[in-house]
Parts: C-alpha cells; sequence; structure tokens
C-alpha cells in the first residue's frame, strides 16, 4: 500500500504520516502543494492512496483533484479530502470532482482510519 | 456587544484540542481585552475577511506551546524548531477553517497563518473590539484573541 500525503503544513502531514504508520503502512510520500503532488504521483505509480489539503500554495488541492481525475492513468488512486474547509458547498464540490470520501480537520486518530477504509 | 460570532471560534479550539491534542481544554469566561494586555512567547495570528473584517489569534506561553504541539505531533518538539512555528500556524489554521462553517452568513476568508515569536502582545484591529479568551488544558494555557468588525 502506497499513500501520498498533500499538505503545504509539514506539522499535518507529520501527525497523518505517524497515525498511518500506526497501521503499518511505512511506503508513504509527501508533498507541499498540488503541482509537487502531480509530479510525485507520476512519478511513484502505483499509489493507493492520496490524502488532499485544500487550502496550499502553487497549486490548491481541488485543482489537484480535477486534474488528476482527468487522468484516466489516476482512475483507480482514492483521493480523500483532508481540510477544514468544512463548508456544505465545498463538501459537495469535493465529491462532485471526484473525490472518494472527505475529513474534516480537526480530526481523531480514528476518524482519519475510518475514512481511510485501513 | 455582539459577542456571538466568538462561539464558533471556542467550539473550534475545544474540537481542535479534543480531536488532535487529545485532551480537554477549558474555557475561562472571555473578557473584552483592555490594558494590561497579556503577554505571549509564541502566536499564531490569521485575518479574517469578506462580510466582516478582523483576526483571529492564539497566544502561548512557550511552554505550553511546547508541551500541546509535542503532544499533537507526538514526538518531543524544541522550542528553536522550525517545526514549532509551522505547527502554530497549523492550529489556527484549523480553528479559523473549522469555525467559518457556523459563520456562513459572514462569508468569511481567511488568510495564510503568521507567527510571532518572542515575548509580545497583540494588537488589534482599530475600532473594533478585541475578546480574550482564556483557555487551560492539562499541557498549559494560552489564550485567543478575536477581532471581528462587520461591513
Ligand atoms: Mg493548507
Amino acid at each position: 500500500m502506497k499513500v501520498l500525503l498533500v499538505d503545504d503544513s509539514v506539522t499535518m502531514r507529520r501527525i497523518q504520516k505517524t497515525q498511518i504508520g500506526t497501521l503499518g503502512i511505512t511506503d508513504i510520500l509527501e508533498a507541499g502543494d498540488g503541482q509537487e503532488a502531480l509530479e510525485k504521483l507520476k512519478a511513484n505509480m502505483p499509489v493507493d492512496l492520496v490524502l488532499l489539503d485544500w487550502n496550499m500554495p502553487v497549486m490548491d488541492g481541488i485543482t489537484f483533484l480535477k486534474t488528476a481525475r482527468a487522468d484516466a492513468a489516476f482512475k483507480d488512486v482514492k483521493i480523500i479530502m483532508c481540510t477544514s474547509e468544512s463548508e456544505k458547498s465545498r463538501v459537495v464540490e469535493a465529491l462532485k470532482s471526484g473525490a472518494n470520501n472527505y475529513i474534516i480537520k480537526p480530526f481523531t486518530p480514528e476518524a482519519l482510519k475510518e475514512k481511510l477504509g485501513l | 456587544m455582539d459577542v456571538s460570532y466568538v462561539n464558533p471560534f471556542i467550539n473550534a479550539t475545544l474540537t481542535w484540542v479534543k480531536n488532535m491534542v487529545g485532551v480537554e481544554a477549558k474555557t475561562l469566561a472571555p473578557q473584552l481585552k483592555r490594558p494590561p494586555f497579556p503577554h505571549y512567547d509564541i502566536s499564531g495570528v490569521i485575518g479574517l475577511s469578506g462580510g466582516a473584517a478582523g483576526s483571529i489569534s492564539f497566544g502561548f506561553p512557550m511552554q505550553s506551546a511546547v508541551a500541546i504541539v509535542s503532544k499533537m505531533i507526538q514526538a518531543p518538539i524544541k522550542e528553536d524548531d522550525a517545526d514549532l512555528i509551522d505547527a502554530i500556524g497549523e492550529i489556527v489554521n484549523i480553528v479559523a477553517g473549522f469555525a467559518k462553517r457556523d459563520l456562513t452568513h459572514l462569508n468569511l476568508s481567511i488568510s495564510l497563518p503568521n507567527v510571532i515569536l518572542s515575548n509580545h502582545i497583540l494588537a488589534g484591529l482599530s475600532g473594533a473590539p478585541t475578546i480574550v479568551v482564556p483557555f487551560t488544558c492539562p499541557l498549559g494555557s494560552f489564550a485567543m484573541e478575536v477581532s471581528l468588525k462587520t461591513n
């Protein structure tokens, strides 16, 4: 199982990495923005799961999501939005754009594992 | 004075501490900010704009910041670690983003966080009152300052 963590906050990636690591998953990649995430995704396929922040510099999460979903090569990649942008309209936009699930910061370790289906 | 807009930020803070730090925080009575202003060692500040303008900040004594962030990332952090600055910025980002959900009528946009180091006080938006909300938790105390002026 290969996981890509996309968040501009090092702290957030560190928390996610630790929590996912307790499940025995060690094949974890990181990116600080959507552009870097696309590059990491292309270079490291097959990637099983992307945990995706919304607000990031350079390329935000929703742009990454739409770009990745427009490419058939990434159709099997599970993409979970992980963001504090919790208004209903935002959730709807993410799911419509091809996100498989949505988790709201601040999350508990249990909620993260459940939403990832792990 | 209408301070109802402060409640979503209080709730978001309590939820952050419970979910991501794993302890329970308590809030003490919110106060209108008046001299002498509280001093902090490290603060995270985010600007709010849209249907209202202002800011939300968290001010910490260094000991509290180190203890809370260490627990949150499940690793000891030192006070001169660059990751401590990132963590304080992300905390205020998470709380502001989460609180927005209960303030949709204000259509708020949140800025990127700024983090202030060294002993300091926080100045609010001139013309808008600042509400100071002290919090305590088993890892230490900290304060939230919210200043918001509807357009
Ligand atoms: Mg972000």
